[in-house]
């Protein structure tokens, strides 16, 4: 066997012959995803086509190339970096005629606390590396009790944030926290004893409205005697808070005051209940059909008009009500997205346990709903944080603000480049925080709607 | 009976008891109660608001309405469509110009975002990449940036690259100038007969509406096509035109004039750079939105449909137009009217920028001269309110329309 030799047997491998030419290549990955567009000419309609194909690829690549060399040219070829002596950084930026960075290093303090005393600047650290962590905590997939982060996010954050911020000692009366705290107190009890058979079948069916109310009671003057609280923290007030952390808490107040009132409403919306459906509706559809602009202006203007008379009330807390008013409407169309989604399966699975309403919401319906409509969230809450540059319009201090209102009337800064410069960074900015976040929605919606993709 | 048996069963329990559990009961219960203090709310802030205004011995009602102004307001279409004269005018007309601003800037900006949007929209799913790279870059700079800022950013550029108001003005084959104040073009001055002539360009569009509905008719019946396009086309350019010399050229061309100082103002038409700055803004920022929204419309009408489509021996052009664009519409057309009214919404922006648009001119030097914020604010607001429920009206309506006929 081994000795005889087959000549028509291969005994080693043929030699690879390369690729067609038009199949793989620079050339061929030219033809297939540019060129296949435009070059087919065989009726007049396709020759129209072909051409405004080229037409539009070549003012594409044109318009790409003038706005990233205009960008190039402008930030850098032509940006003045740093300040020769004995001339004024306004003069130096004005000689180059291109991006002016000295006025963003002077001003970047500007934006990014506003005119927060410099002393105090670690409060407002505080605040910023306590909101980094929890939301990387909650965004981080393998970290551990996110759930309980995410909450304390929710709700003592927000406390922390304004105490820290503000300086926290509201002066209030101790007596009249006394008294909430006691009725408070007291419906709670009924509640407990409702649920434990005193006051008969009829009293019982009341207990967890008695609950609820005693414990939001006790819980707000909970808040109220904790703001009151002296912590030796010299209080800042909001006139001077400006820039970056305008933004944040503008967004986040809205966020965060919005989700419960959003639930709320959302559930008032799909209630069998005619009056409360109607009342809901009408609040909704009356804050999502008007601008924001002009809810600005209402809660600015209008609001001290409708409370008693000797109210003081602070100018970042009219608008910040306002946000918050306006952005539930839009949350609770979100949460009724989610609602909408729950099959009626589980309403009447809920129901045959022999669950109350609102154990229903609470134990079955609102933690699927909610977790199906966090992209939407994160969507309203990018719309939201975009929309804070709008307070500039009342005279509050923004990111956008404190460029627009505050560093460019700077005297020593006025040249002509300030303004776009500036207006490039917030952008910039702006751009990184939103896209990260609409990143992380479109991820979360990927990974959400997994099982109906096939 | 059960029923009598169930009947019995719950008179045996304490009627207040049975009422509780009564769901109808309940509800009526809780309903009053949201109701009561719904209207307690209520009551505290009318109280409130009265006492603050008398407090502040302001007028309340809506008396201001016909008084007249001091103070003048940029030309506009809303200026020049109300005729405002200050001194004349009464903030009622303030009003009209306003809102009549508002729509012109609005309108403006939904036609341009939704030309550029569906374009940029078809280019994000092109198979050219040049093409589909520019359209995901611009699509996702530009709607992650605060439109406000765009708009400071427009108005910086378009006052930065314009000659001054004495300098040379640019210009667009001598027709129209671009200076740091605006556009200046011709206007249109009607003499006599020229009323027939802006009727005769009405009627030919209606001609043309007629023409396809019957030959759209036609070919229902009889599967005979007709070009009721170029027809519709002919009619609407050539029927205008000849009433136009027949009635003897009715229409005269006043033309910007430039004196020492920049132009003489009153003289051919101007648009102000605000206006420019606010609508492209608004149309790039709302475009990418636009585009999305086309985009998945595209996406979401199955391969399937186009395979049929071939199946039955249907060309491209039949297939998009007959079988895609139909589909795909009817998931585009909801997401893209609330994207009008986020337009309409956002024109309020105008207020940042000076544009005389219904907030800025309400909420500026009127609101300061009268001084009546809440009357004011409510007038406001209930010019989108309008737009937000006709859109909604609309909208109720074409779904209804346009929903799947199923069995």
């Amino acid at each position: 066997m081994t000795d005889r030799n087959f000549a028509y047997v291969r005994t080693e491998e043929a030699p690879r012959m390369p690729p067609p030419s038009d199949t793989h290549g620079p050339v061929h990955w030219l033809k297939e995803n540019i060129l296949s567009t435009m070059n087919d000419f065989s009726s007049p309609a396709k020759t129209v086509k072909s051409v405004v194909m080229m037409l539009l690829t070549v003012l594409s690549v044109l318009s790409a190339y003038a706005v990233i060399s205009g960008m190039l040219t402008f930030l850098v070829v032509n940006g003045t970096f740093s300040i020769p002596e004995g001339v004024s950084g306004a003069d130096a930026c004005r000689e180059n005629g291109g991006a002016c960075w000295p006025f963003i290093a002077a001003k970047m303090r500007l934006m990014i606390y506003g005119a927060y005393p410099g002393e105090e600047l670690w409060r407002v650290d505080v605040v910023y590396v306590l909101l980094a962590i929890g939301i990387a905590w909650v965004v981080w997939e393998k970290a551990p009790a996110r759930g309980l982060v995410g909450a304390l996010m929710l709700t003592a954050y927000p406390i922390v944030a304004f105490i820290l911020l503000t300086g926290g000692a509201l002066e209030g009366s101790w007596g009249a926290k006394g008294v909430w705290a006691v009725i408070g107190l007291a419906l709670f009890g009924v509640g407990i004893a409702a649920d434990k058979g005193v006051g008969g079948e009829a009293l019982n069916a009341f207990s967890g409205a008695f609950k609820a109310i005693g414990g939001l009671l006790v819980g707000i003057v909970l808040v109220g005697a904790i703001f009151s609280i002296e912590f030796g923290l010299e209080p800042v007030r909001t006139s001077l808070w400006g820039g970056l952390l305008v933004t944040f808490v503008v967004a986040l107040t809205g966020i965060v005051a919005s989700l419960p009132l959003g639930i709320v409403l959302a559930l008032g919306r799909r209630s069998q209940l005619p009056v409360v459906r109607m009342l809901s509706v009408i609040f909704i559809e009356f804050w999502r059909g008007v601008p924001l602009i002009t809810v600005l202006f209402m809660s600015s203007v209008m609001l001290p008009f409708f409370l008693p008379p000797d109210t003081e009330f602070d100018k970042l807390l009219r608008a910040l009500i306002g946000v918050a008013l306006f952005s539930s409407a839009y949350m609770a169309e979100v949460v009724r997205g989610g609602l909408q989604a729950i099959g009626k399966g589980q309403y009447e699975g809920g129901m045959s346990l022999g669950l109350s309403y609102w154990q229903q919401m609470r134990l079955i319906i609102l933690p699927q709903a909610l977790v199906l409509v966090i992209p939407g969230i994160v969507n309203s809450f990018i719309a939201l944080f975009k929309d804070t540059t709008l307070v500039l319009i009342i005279g509050l201090f923004d990111l956008l603000g404190a460029v627009q209102n505050q560093a460019l009337k700077d005297p020593e800064w006025i040249n002509p480049t300030a303004g776009t410069t500036g207006y490039i960074v917030v952008a910039f900015m702006f751009w990184v925080f939103c896209f990260g976040m609409s990143r992380y929605s479109q991820a979360m919606e990927r990974k959400l709607y997994r099982g109906h993709k096939r | 009976m059960a029923d009598a048996t169930a009947d019995g069963a719950q008179q045996a329990r304490s009627s207040l008891a049975s009422m509780v559990y009564d769901p109808k009961a309940r509800g009526l219960f809780f309903q009053i109660v949201v109701f009561g203090l719904l209207l307690i709310g209520l009551y505290l802030i009318v109280n409130n608001t009265i006492e603050n205004l008398e407090l502040l011995n302001k007028k309340s009602g809506f008396g201001f309405l016909s008084q007249t102004t001091g103070f003048a307001i940029f030309d506009s279409l809303g200026t020049w469509a109300v005729d405002y004269t200050p001194g004349e005018s009464t903030y009622w007309d303030v009003f009209l110009v306003g809102a009549i601003n508002t729509i012109w800037v609005a309108a403006f900006s939904i036609v341009l975002a939704t030309v550029w949007g569906f374009v940029l929209g078809v280019m994000r799913l092109s198979k050219n990449v040049i093409l589909r790279w520019f359209s995901t870059v611009y699509i996702e700079v530009l709607r992650n940036i605060p439109l406000l800022l765009q708009i400071f950013f427009w108005i910086a550029v378009l006052t930065g690259i314009a000659p001054g108001k004495r300098d040379d003005p640019m210009s667009l084959f001598d027709i129209f100038y671009f200076d740091s104040s605006g556009i200046r073009g011709p206007y249109p001055i009607g003499e006599s007969g020229a009323g027939v002539f802006y009727a005769s360009i009405l009627i030919a569009f209606v001609i043309a509406w007629a023409i396809g509905k019957w030959a759209h008719k036609r070919q229902d019946a009889t599967g005979q096509q007709f070009p009721s396009f170029w027809v519709g086309l002919g009619v609407i350019i050539l029927l205008p035109a000849v009433v136009f010399f027949v009635m003897g050229q009715p229409i005269e061309l006043e033309w910007p004039d430039r004196g020492r100082f920049g132009f003489r103002p009153g003289l051919g038409s101007f648009i102000e750079v605000s206006f420019v700055a606010l609508w492209l803004s608004l149309s790039l920022y709302s475009a990418t939105f636009i585009a999305e929204i086309v985009r998945a419309g595209i996406l979401s009408v199955s391969h399937g449909q186009t395979e049929g489509a071939q199946a039955l021996g249907l060309s491209a052009g039949v297939t998009l137009n007959k079988v895609i664009i139909p589909q795909a519409m009817r998931v585009i057309i909801p997401p893209l009217t609330s994207q009008y009214l986020n337009i309409i919404k956002n024109s309020s922006l105008a207020a940042a920028i000076g544009f005389p648009d219904v907030v800025a001119t309400f909420s500026g030097t009127a609101l300061n001269q009268v001084g009546q914020e809440i009357e004011m604010i409510f007038m406001m607001m209930m010019v989108y309110l309008f737009f937000s429920i006709t859109t909604a009206i609309f909208m109720n309506w074409y779904n209804a329309r346009k929903r799947l006929v199923e069995r």
